[in-house]
């Protein structure tokens, strides 16, 4: 029982961190269409920054918030640089901007720190904190990390005129033009943002997965599979959908592990969470082709 | 009385094509002005390119400034509203919302919220359904609402195209009577752009015919009005 708890409070934990980036995924992908595969490069490229702003002796939040404010400006500035003047190219282009950003981002990430394993530090204290013998000091910052994150992003986007703007602008660029946004400045915040809260999931998750050029990539993969079952283009889906996956992948390699203590018969185990996340996407996807939050729009005409 | 939009030479292009040439008009300041013309003739483009929403030349005067070539943003913000073709609705938000992006440009907290009071009297129905999704209002609704939105610009001239598509003759009474107070009341100048030639003409005071992209006729309404083959082409009688 208490290992079933155990599991459960690991995969909320891994659950957060793909939440944030397959939040970060769809805030691209409702206003663009477009799936940015660089998104785990970025936020890994953000969490080297916060490492090096932290070995220059600054504590662990100046480094954080410093480095969600440079991540905020390095969003733009790819948005502004590099895809404004793709703005009509056609899809396949795009893509192969995305890759290449991935490979630019990890061999730059790499030649500047080099490929070795690095440990990165947690900000929270390791006794006193946490549920004993349940969840980790760790994973239960992370949770609540991603927690207010995922609030103070709720309250922007549901309560302010910028995030009301952005929302229209993401639905209906054209009108959103006649009623005077901006709408290329609100594509370059929206990049800003993702690649803010992709920084928070990299920070959050380097002490746990340890910090080095590819650590972003199966979470990337998860983050993907989160967003899908969701919904794509639903922000609060692919929250959901990233604790579904997180808790999911755990509870089923945790049953694997009980079967094989039981009957000696290895099914599935800790190897094979990919694989599960994978074949959720393809049960959700064949089930409900929106996910399972993603309302198919309807329209009166 | 002054004009507050002259419009000449205006030429626009889509791509290679070139669907405008040389239309030229003048929209007097508080009047109602209607464009009409066949399927094709250019009139959604004529709209289309004050806005700056397509490739353009010649030149477009509002209030005595050259707006052509400046961003559809920042026309906007010079308060021209441009109701579009289809009404534009944001279905994904709500009806506030809708109403609420519209004074987005806008700092002035309390004139907003006087805006919002003001635009409910015209439009009572919209006040009712204020939370509900807009994607789910009716196609006289999302007018209203479109028309209302525009209002939310505290614009100095509206761009209306086909305020009556697809509904029923009641609700288009209903549309055009609200027209008519708006200009009234708020003194908004109106550009009307409307197959409903009969309808366009008792509400207009000018108009102007475009066919194939070119100005062929205009006129007080009541003169247009009476013109045979205006009569013949456009009212069928």
């Amino acid at each position: 029982m208490e290992q079933l708890l155990q599991q459960f409070a690991s995969g909320l934990a891994n659950g957060a961190i793909y939440a944030c980036v397959a939040l970060a995924l769809v805030m691209i992908y409702v206003s663009t269409d477009h799936i940015n595969f660089a998104q785990g490069e970025m936020a890994m490229f953000s969490t080297y920054i916060s490492w090096q702003l932290m070995s220059w002796g600054m504590s662990f939040w100046v480094a954080f918030i410093l480095t969600v404010m440079i991540s905020f400006a390095m969003g733009v500035l790819i948005e502004r640089l590099i895809l404004r003047p793709l703005h009509n190219a056609p899809v396949l282009s795009i893509i192969v901007v995305f890759i290449g950003l991935l490979a630019i981002f990890n061999s730059m990430a790499g030649a500047f720190w080099s490929y070795l394993i690095k440990e990165f530090p947690s900000p929270f204290p390791k006794s006193d904190f946490g549920i004993a013998g349940v969840i980790g000091a760790h994973q239960l910052g992370v949770v609540l990390v991603t927690l207010i994150v995922l609030g103070l992003l709720f309250v922007f986007f549901r309560y302010t005129p910028l995030g009301l703007a952005m929302r229209a602008a993401a639905q209906n660029p054209q009108m959103a033009r006649l009623v005077g946004v901006r709408v290329d400045w609100m594509l370059a915040l929206g990049w800003g943002l993702a690649a803010s809260v992709g920084a928070v999931a990299g920070i959050m998750v380097a002490h746990i997965v340890y910090l080095e050029p590819n650590m972003m990539g199966g979470i990337l993969l998860y983050a993907f599979a989160s967003a899908l079952v969701g919904g794509i283009s639903n922000p609060a889906g692919a929250v959901a959908g990233g604790f579904i996956v997180g808790i999911l992948e755990n509870m089923v390699a945790y049953a694997g592990n009980q079967i094989e203590k039981a009957t000696g018969v290895y099914i599935i185990g800790n190897g094979e969470k990919l694989t599960v996340a994978l074949i959720i996407v393809i049960f959700v996807l064949t089930v409900k082709p929106a996910g399972l939050f993603g309302r198919v729009v309807v329209r009166r005409v | 009385m002054a004009a507050l939009l002259e419009v000449s030479g205006l030429k626009a292009f889509y791509g290679q094509t070139q669907s405008l040439y040389d239309v030229g008009f003048e929209i007097p300041m508080g009047g109602i002005t209607t464009l009409l013309g066949a399927n094709g003739a250019g009139k959604t483009t004529t709209l289309r390119a004050i806005c700056n929403m397509v490739r353009t030349d010649g030149t477009i005067r509002f209030d005595g400034k050259n707006i052509r070539g400046m961003a559809t943003e920042e026309i906007v913000r010079q308060r021209i509203a441009h109701v579009p073709e289809g009404r534009g609705t944001f279905t994904t938000l709500t009806v506030d919302e809708n109403l609420r992006i519209a004074a987005y440009t806008r700092k002035d907290k309390q004139g907003v919220k006087d805006e919002l009071e003001r635009v409910f009297v015209y439009f009572p129905r919209l006040k009712e359904r204020i939370q509900q999704q807009a994607g789910t209002l009716s196609g006289g609704e999302q007018q209203m609402l479109a028309i209302a939105r525009a209002l939310m610009l505290k614009p100095r001239l509206m761009l209306l195209d086909e305020p009556s598509f697809g509904l029923a003759p009641l609700i288009v009474l209903e549309i055009f009577r609200i027209l008519r107070r708006i200009n009234e009341e708020e003194k908004v100048s109106i550009l009307l752009v409307e197959q409903n030639a009969a309808l366009a003409l008792d509400l207009a005071t000018h108009a102007y015919v475009l066919e194939t992209g070119k100005v062929v006729m205009s006129g007080p309404s009541d003169v247009v009005k009476n013109d045979e083959n205006v009569r013949k082409s456009y009212l069928g009688y």
